[in-house]
């Protein structure tokens, strides 16, 4: 599904390098987590993958079955089947949620050649994916996440989820500012979308959210490399011993 | 005092090439306006409100030509229930307008109301205009009530069941258009009125809006597509106790737009919304000048105004609140925004406020900035293309100011033809 080889990341407009040759591979109907300190480049990954400007691949290359991602731009990679749920989902004021909900499912299926949907079959279906996300009428007719709790804005983006069925999900630290029981919600939501098709890639923290979303894999990344890979007993280890202790094994 | 010696030329100059028309009962109120005009002189480039915007096309004796701009989409407002009352370069066109008779309202043309010795017109026509010279003046407003050749008197005294719709129709590339309407809404009494088109070549326009206690009145207006007519446009409001006074303008290209509000609260608790969206492109040149006198306690009054410029487009706002001593509880909100999409456009604004009451909430902002980066890379990561993109995020932005047009059916047909301007730009 996704294959990530030799990543190599620097900031554009600073002689920063992120990523320092990561590798990562992630199959079809696997849900693969990436864990690791701060500033060891979870973010700046997820943002290279789905196309974000600021960033400059220096070496590496990244592809979605078997397609080269990184020459393409954000709105062809979502086409292609990328998906980023946003650590921090963006207030768009004045585009109503429904709208741009809608603007997006027909961006994407006219570039992919499929036919749009009508209005009433778009009303059906999100009406019915709403509902399970326990996200109301008002919500959907507001600005996209203007005013909206931090669980309510996560929760819209699992809901722009579903409406997409992306290949490829990833998932930036969606457990951040979450209480339990709105972790709980988001994950049913996501596990709710896995799929045999489809892969995930979730970066978080904390093991916490990885007991609602159980990976398959487990990855450490630490100063722009992955150090680390195991089950998801992995995730458990960090939990108790923190990442210094981990990385002092792996030095 | 003299004028200068370049104004008085100017002004001598316009007013060589106009008539007083013939005035019945409005003839005090003409020959007054035209001694304003000869007093003030015309406006030149160093008046201090006339410092962005270049008054000459609009001063000078003879209107630029200005090609005629074919439509290719159905006309504004045309979709609704609506008493339409049509101008052609400013003239009046009884065979195009409907029968301007409606319950709980009477309409009069103001070339008639000449011919009459009484009428309730003469109380108002030129009356507001003349209290809005100070403490800036208009003279272009002055002229206009002196010579304008026609217009309409609307006198509304229930709550109309339709809106009284203004089709300005540009037909002929040299003309030279001044209308005047007044405008009086009675105790309790309620109507929206619409315009649109651009009227001619150049087109002088005033209108006079007198509300009584807890009447009402939303206009809505739209200045039509051609881009080479200019335009000086004057509103003047007065407001009642309790009563409310909502507008909102549009305007879609046009080389020189100028449109100048000057806005009276004189009863307790009254409300007073002005907005503006405007789109250009290019040699586009659009002006909002506005101005509120708060004289009265507890009242409110917001100005939204929104301008997306390109390609070396000019966007002005001079707005204004005034709250004057004993005005307590004034609740005044004023904000002018632009989005520049390229670097060669340029906004400039200046916004005011002079109070002289202690209990007032006063809050004003201006700023100019280009399209969020962070929400176009959120819709685009949505699969949304960069160009669709783009304009959802501009339609964004023109959101607050057209978000205070109260029918949704008018604010629909408002967000349509901004849609058709930005597709027609990708």
């Amino acid at each position: 599904m996704l294959e990530i080889k030799n990543l190599h990341v620097k900031l554009e407009d600073e002689d920063k390098q992120i990523l320092k040759g990561v590798d990562l591979k992630v199959e079809a109907g696997k849900v693969h987590a990436i864990m690791g300190p701060n500033g060891s480049g979870k973010s700046t990954l997820s943002y290279v993958l789905s196309g974000r400007d600021g960033y400059e691949v220096t070496d590496g290359s990244a592809e979605l079955e078997g397609e080269d991602i990184l020459e393409m731009e954000p709105e062809e990679r979502a086409a292609a089947g990328m998906f980023l749920a946003f650590q921090y989902p963006v207030e768009i004021p004045g585009v109503g949620n429904m709208t741009f909900l809608r603007t997006a499912v027909n961006a994407q299926r006219k570039a992919r050649g499929e036919e749009e949907l009508s209005a009433s079959d778009f009303l059906k279906i999100i009406r019915a994916k709403a509902k399970t996300l326990k996200i109301d009428a008002d919500m959907l007719k507001r600005p996209v996440n203007v005013g909206f709790s931090g669980g309510e804005k996560k929760r819209n983006e699992i809901l722009q989820m579903a409406m997409l069925e992306p290949k490829l999900c990833i998932l930036d630290e969606t457990d951040s500012g979450l209480d339990v029981d709105a972790m709980k919600l988001v994950a049913e939501g996501v596990n709710a979308l896995r799929d045999e098709g489809r892969g995930f890639l979730v970066i978080t923290h904390y093991q916490r959210l990885l007991d609602h979303i159980k990976p398959d894999v487990v990855h450490i990344l630490a100063g722009g490399r992955i150090v680390k890979t195991g089950g998801p007993e992995l995730a458990l280890e960090v939990e108790n011993n923190g990442y210094a202790g981990i990385l002092a094994e792996e030095a | 005092m003299a004028l200068p010696e370049v104004k008085q030329s100017a002004t001598e100059a316009r007013l060589s090439a106009l008539s007083l028309p013939e005035s019945g009962c409005l003839k005090a109120a003409r020959q007054a306006a035209l001694s304003r005009v000869q007093t003030m002189g015309l406006p030149s480039r160093r008046d201090e409100y006339w410092k962005y915007t270049r008054p000459e096309t609009l001063v000078q004796a003879e209107a630029a030509k200005a090609a005629v701009f074919a439509a290719d989409e159905t006309p504004m407002f045309s979709a609704f229930d609506r008493l339409n009352i049509v101008f052609v370069d400013g003239v009046f066109d009884a065979e195009a307008s409907d029968d301007l008779s409606l319950e709980g309202l009477t309409i009069d043309r103001i070339a008639d109301i000449c011919c009459k010795d009484i009428h309730w017109a003469k109380d108002l026509y030129g009356v507001l205009e003349a209290r809005g010279q100070t403490p800036v003046e208009r003279p272009l407003a002055a002229l206009n009530t002196a010579f304008a050749t026609d217009g309409v008197a609307i006198r509304v005294t229930g709550k109309v069941s339709k809106p009284i719709n203004f089709t300005y129709v540009h037909s002929d590339e040299s003309s030279d258009a001044i209308l005047h309407h007044v405008i009086r809404v009675e105790n309790g009494a309620e109507v929206t009125i619409l315009e649109n088109g651009p009227a001619a070549s150049r087109f002088n326009k005033c209108m006079e809006i007198d509300i009584a206690d807890s009447g009402k009145l939303h206009l809505v207006r739209a200045q039509g597509r051609d881009h080479e007519r200019r335009a000086a446009t004057h509103l003047f409001t007065r407001l009642g106790t309790e009563s409310v006074f909502k507008s909102f303008t549009l305007t879609v290209n046009g080389v020189l737009t100028r449109n100048e509000a000057v806005i009276e609260l004189t009863g307790d608790d009254a409300i007073a919304h002005i907005a503006g969206a405007c789109v250009g492109d290019g040699d586009f040149h659009h002006d909002d000048t506005v101005f509120i006198t708060h004289d009265a306690v507890n009242c409110e009054s917001r100005q939204v105004f929104k301008k997306v410029l390109r390609n070396g487009a000019t966007g002005v706002f001079q707005g204004k609140i005034l709250v004057k001593e004993g005005a307590q509880k004034t609740d005044g909100y004023q904000i002018s925004q632009s989005l520049l999409l390229d670097g060669d456009s340029q906004f400039l604004a200046k916004p005011e406020l002079e109070i002289y009451a202690d209990d007032v909430a006063c809050s004003h902002g201006s700023t100019s900035g280009a399209i969020d980066e962070e929400g176009l890379f959120y819709l685009r990561s949505r699969g949304v293309p960069h160009a669709e993109a783009t304009d959802l995020m501009t339609l964004a932005f023109l959101a607050e100011a057209v978000e205070e047009i109260e029918d949704a059916d008018i604010a629909a047909d408002i967000v349509s033809r901004l849609e058709g301007w930005l597709a027609r730009r990708r």
